[in-house]
């Protein structure tokens, strides 16, 4: 198939049209058609996707399955994939259906509601494979527009600060980038984004106003870009935006936050920053690597003293995410492989806690641990679940989230042994609020009147989890799964990157690099 | 000789005949009750003016000594201008009528406007500006008041009339110091005298006092003051006229007279353009933001707007031209199909202009609130909606200029600009539902306006249907 990457970004957008102009919504008949339909539409882009992995050769570090097209205002249309992205995009196309099954007991505005997530599916599938600069920009920006419908409509109670809050953050981040973009553009005469791989972009230190830049136009480019992922990352001090849009969020939409969305800041940074702007990511990187290590163990902290559920996940997920951007800049295999896999596991691992969070939410209609206690008298399935994804945040070894933490932190001990301390304490304080959550909700006796007849999970609800179950589990004790997919393509990365910077032979970097 | 020159202006010549037999054909018979066909058929003669001229034209046409352009430029400004004022023109009809104030005056005085706008663009000479600038504002002056007795419309009239008349004083005083340094009016004669390097100090007078003048026209800060004012005081057809047509033409004189008669001191004019470019930005955001009546809202927005398309002039290149004129083009469907929907904004027949009525639209109306929020998105310049590529365009060019600063002062701007269009989605689909929320329904032409150009939005991403071939030949032949 020539336009398999095509077919697979915009077979939902296309399920989302025939689901506007020829599905009937509003009473109980056309609400369950428009969900079977989605799950359909969205369960066939899975399996379509398939093929995109299997035809997927490893060895081969450059762009596959590429198409190719002319378009509007110089730009070209132009999808691929390599080894960073294939990941994403299957963990992606993975987490759809679920994401849609556990909307099943939506009842507000069914049909506009799949026809939101099915566009948001092909944006974020498009920002994985575009291969044209303004394309990604595209998709990435794209994205706000359901997403900010997905919380302002089926959103909890203050839906409306949240939603504006998350629109206009990452909408002032992305337009600073959009900048830096028409500056590349400028500089190198194309948008293609292999091609800006290997161009150079100037990087001799100048002046702006009086301030000394070291690394010059790269590391300016470099913070435009940073302005923009930091925020969607989201990284410590520009993190705000999370909590709230996941506290307001409907079960479904956290989902895909957490588990795509967060994702595309990572997979910026791994597109853009790293190796486009290598003498500007050698130069940040120190600033980098502190800002990681305080929004570990800082969000970590602030988790500790949550009373909403959803929120302390939230506050976790940013943790989780300041081992992604540490392990990045490291800039060396294991701390690349480590980030990769850690945003996969995360996909997974954080995805499923939502959706466990959405499971006694659906019940009881209240996401305030104290309202909980003892759960497992009356849900001994559920607290198995639940256990075994608090487990995987924590980072047990066996699970998926254990292989991704312990190769980011192997890669930012080789680099920075302070860092990499800071952020192994974060470990303990994971370990700390994660259990304490669970022992608040799940164990202890039963004694609140209101849960003396909660049900246990239904057969639905057990079919959502299993894949994720599976998933985790599997990435735990075979981790090689994924990393033999994106080794080689790290590989490469991290090889240029190391050329690049040797080249650049930067006095400014070693005075930045002596400062600790 | 003369037959050649009256060739090429053959449309305006149509068109004015056009005009006057209109009025006086209907002062003769049926008076007001000949407007109703009298406005179709003008929007008609307009539509298959703006074919001809987009088919037929061809080449560079010079008239009158130099007087009078007719080239790629000037075709797609007229082009732009004539399908616009014929949509506005069948999208107002229904609406006055039933507000009573459907006059046979109003489409031949539309037509006359029209007329000055389609010799403002093809101006080569100062005359031909100042001529076809002042036939286009007089005929607007008196469109801006139709609604006589309603005190409002009158203020709007008249406001609009002095401070127009202020400008066309700044601008003619500009004028004749630019003669007196030049000697000629003519552009060409213009470009010869200024020579290349810095401008006489003369000149240079004169040229900021005709930029301001423009800038007035274009509504641009420091001179928009009238904007908000006549937008909201004037009937609603006329402010959609006002928000679509007029500003193109001002535009492209702009374009016209900074590229064909300055084009040689582009340092010396881009600066003061990129200024006015972001004040206007700053301003149309910001201010915006406190409004709840949506046709002041509409006047801010499209201050901001203007200061986009600036950012292209300031470039000073070709490039900055063709953005400049695909901007233009966007923003005027855009505008287009948001006026349709403001018209069809009425609660118990009424209109109805409260932001805060919008309340749960989405709710009654899921169709109607689709298309304006693609709509707003495109005008907040969210990708990928065609609002994000026209400033895109302009930006390109910008940085081709190096007017970094430029660039990044408007990625704020339209930051801050989002949060008044975002207000309007929100009220669409989570605000409150309230008890005078407009009624459901409203006429299908105004629908098909709205639903028209809510899908140019969307589809036009595919290849913005051939305009950027038009505008790019439209550039070269302004710019060389």
């Amino acid at each position: 198939m020539a336009s398999l990457l095509s077919i697979v970004t915009f077979l939902p957008a296309l399920a989302a049209l025939i689901l506007a102009l020829f599905l009937r919504g509003g009473d109980a008949a056309g609400d369950r058609n428009a969900k079977v339909f989605a799950l359909v539409a969205t369960g066939a882009t899975f399996v379509i996707s398939l093929f995109i992995l299997f035809q997927f050769d490893p060895a081969d570090t450059g762009f596959q399955m590429v198409e190719q097209g002319r378009w509007i205002m110089g730009l070209n249309y132009k999808m691929g994939v390599d080894g960073i992205s294939v990941l994403f995009v299957m963990l992606t196309t993975f987490m759809m259906p679920l994401t849609i099954l556990a909307s099943w007991d939506v009842k507000l505005r069914v049909k506009e509601y799949m026809i939101a997530f099915l566009l948001l599916e092909t944006l974020m599938l498009g920002v994985f494979m575009a291969l044209d600069m303004v394309l990604f920009y595209l998709f990435f920006e794209a994205g706000l527009i359901p997403m900010f419908l997905i919380i302002g409509i089926w959103g909890g109670k203050d839906r409306i600060y949240a939603s504006f809050k998350f629109f206009l953050y990452t909408f002032l981040g992305s337009l600073l980038m959009l900048v830096a973009m028409v500056a590349m553009y400028a500089d190198a005469g194309t948008t293609d984004i292999p091609t800006l791989l290997s161009h150079q972009f100037a990087f001799a230190d100048f002046e702006v106003l009086g301030v000394h830049i070291v690394g010059g136009m790269q590391t300016l480019l470099w913070l435009a870009f940073f302005a923009s992922f930091a925020v969607k990352m989201p990284m410590w001090p520009v993190h705000t935006w999370l909590p709230d849009a996941h506290v307001q969020a409907p079960t479904a939409g956290s989902v895909v936050l957490a588990a795509i969305l967060l994702k595309m800041g990572g997979y910026g940074f791994l597109r853009f920053s790293l190796p486009m702007f290598p003498v500007g990511s050698e130069v940040m990187a120190p600033l980098v690597y502190w800002m990681s290590a305080i929004a570990i163990v800082y969000t970590s902290l602030v988790a500790l003293v949550q009373e909403d559920m959803k929120k302390l996940i939230a506050y976790s997920s940013v943790a989780h995410m300041g081992f992604v951007t540490m392990g990045i800049f490291a800039a060396n295999q294991q701390g690349i492989d480590g980030a990769i896999f850690q945003m996969v596991s995360h996909g997974f691992v954080s995805g499923a806690l939502f959706l466990c969070v959405g499971v006694i939410y659906d019940r009881m209609h209240t996401r305030d641990i104290d309202a909980y206690g003892g759960l497992v008298n009356r849900m001994p399935a559920y607290a198995l679940v639940f256990l075994l994804f608090t487990m995987a945040n924590v980072g047990l070894p066996g699970t998926s989230g254990f292989v991704g933490e312990f190769l980011t932190l192997m890669g930012i001990f080789q680099v920075n042994t302070w860092v990499g301390l800071f952020a192994t304490s974060g470990v303990i304080l994971s370990a700390g609020y994660a259990l304490w959550l669970y022992r608040r909700v799940v164990m202890g006796d039963l004694i609140k009147e209101s849960l003396k007849t909660i049900q246990d999970m239904t057969p639905r609800e057990r079919w959502i989890f299993a894949p994720l179950i599976v998933m985790t589990l599997w990435l735990g004790v075979y981790p090689a799964a994924a990393l033999d997919i994106i080794g080689p393509s790290v590989e490469a990365l991290v090889s240029n990157h190391e050329t690049a910077v040797a080249a650049a032979d930067l006095g400014g970097a070693t005075v930045a690099q002596s400062n600790h | 000789m003369i037959s050649a020159d009256l060739n090429i202006i053959l449309p305006e010549i149509l068109l004015a005949v056009y005009a006057m037999l209109a009025l006086v054909g209907a002062v003769y018979t049926g008076k007001d009750k000949l407007a109703s066909p009298l406005v179709w058929a003008t929007a008609a003669v307009m539509l298959i003016m703006a074919l001809w001229i987009g088919t037929t034209g061809s080449g560079t046409r010079v008239g009158f000594f130099g007087m009078f352009n007719d080239d790629a430029f000037s075709r797609f400004a007229k082009v732009v201008i004539l399908i616009a004022a014929a949509c506005v023109l069948i999208m107002g009809e229904a609406f006055m009528k039933r507000h009573n104030l459907l006059r046979f005056e109003y489409p031949v005085l539309v037509v006359l406007s029209v007329i000055g706008m389609m010799v403002m663009v093809s101006a080569g000479d100062l005359m031909t500006l100042y001529m076809g600038l002042e036939l286009q504002s007089l005929a607007l002056y008196v469109v801006a008041s139709l609604r006589r007795d309603s005190e409002m419309s009158t203020e709007a009239g008249l406001k609009y009339f002095v401070l127009g008349a202020l400008s066309s004083g700044l601008l003619l005083y500009g004028a004749s110091l630019v003669y007196g340094f030049a000697g000629t009016t003519l552009f060409s004669g213009i470009i010869a005298a200024a020579g290349t390097g810095q401008l006489s100090i003369g000149l240079l007078i004169g040229l900021v006092l005709m930029i301001s003048g423009l800038a007035f026209k274009v509504s641009a800060v420091p001179f928009h003051m009238w904007t908000p004012d006549v937008y909201q005081g004037a009937p609603t057809p006329v402010t959609a006229f006002f928000a679509t047509a007029p500003k193109m033409a001002a535009m492209g004189l702009f374009a016209r007279l900074l590229h064909d008669a300055f084009g040689a001191a582009v340092s010396d004019w881009s600066q003061v353009v990129a200024l006015i470019a972001v004040l206007s930005m700053f301003l149309g955001s910001i201010a915006a933001i406190g409004q709840r009546n949506i046709k002041r809202l509409m006047a801010y927005s499209s201050i901001a707007h203007m200061g986009y398309a600036l950012i292209g002039l300031a470039a000073g290149t070709q490039a900055g031209v063709q953005a400049m004129l695909v901007y233009m083009a966007v923003y005027v469907t855009m505008n287009v199909g948001t006026f349709a929907f403001i018209l069809s904004m009425q609660k118990d027949g009424q209109p109805v202009t409260e932001v805060d009525s919008l309340g749960m639209y989405a709710k009654r109306e899921p169709g109607r609130a689709l298309a304006v929020l693609v709509l707003l998105f495109s005008l907040a310049g969210v990708p990928p909606l065609l609002g994000f590529f026209a400033k895109l365009g302009v930006w390109q060019a910008a940085i081709a200029s190096d007017m970094y600063w430029l660039v990044v002062a408007s990625a704020v701007a339209s930051a801050i600009g989002a949060y008044y269009y975002l207000r309007i989605v929100y009220l669409m689909y989570f605000g409150e539902d309230r008890e005078d929320a407009l009624d459901a329904g409203g006429s299908p032409v105004l629908w098909g306006f709205l639903a028209a150009s809510a899908f140019v939005m969307v589809a036009g991403v595919v290849n913005l249907f051939g305009i950027e071939g038009a505008a790019a030949a439209a550039a070269a032949t302004l710019v060389n």
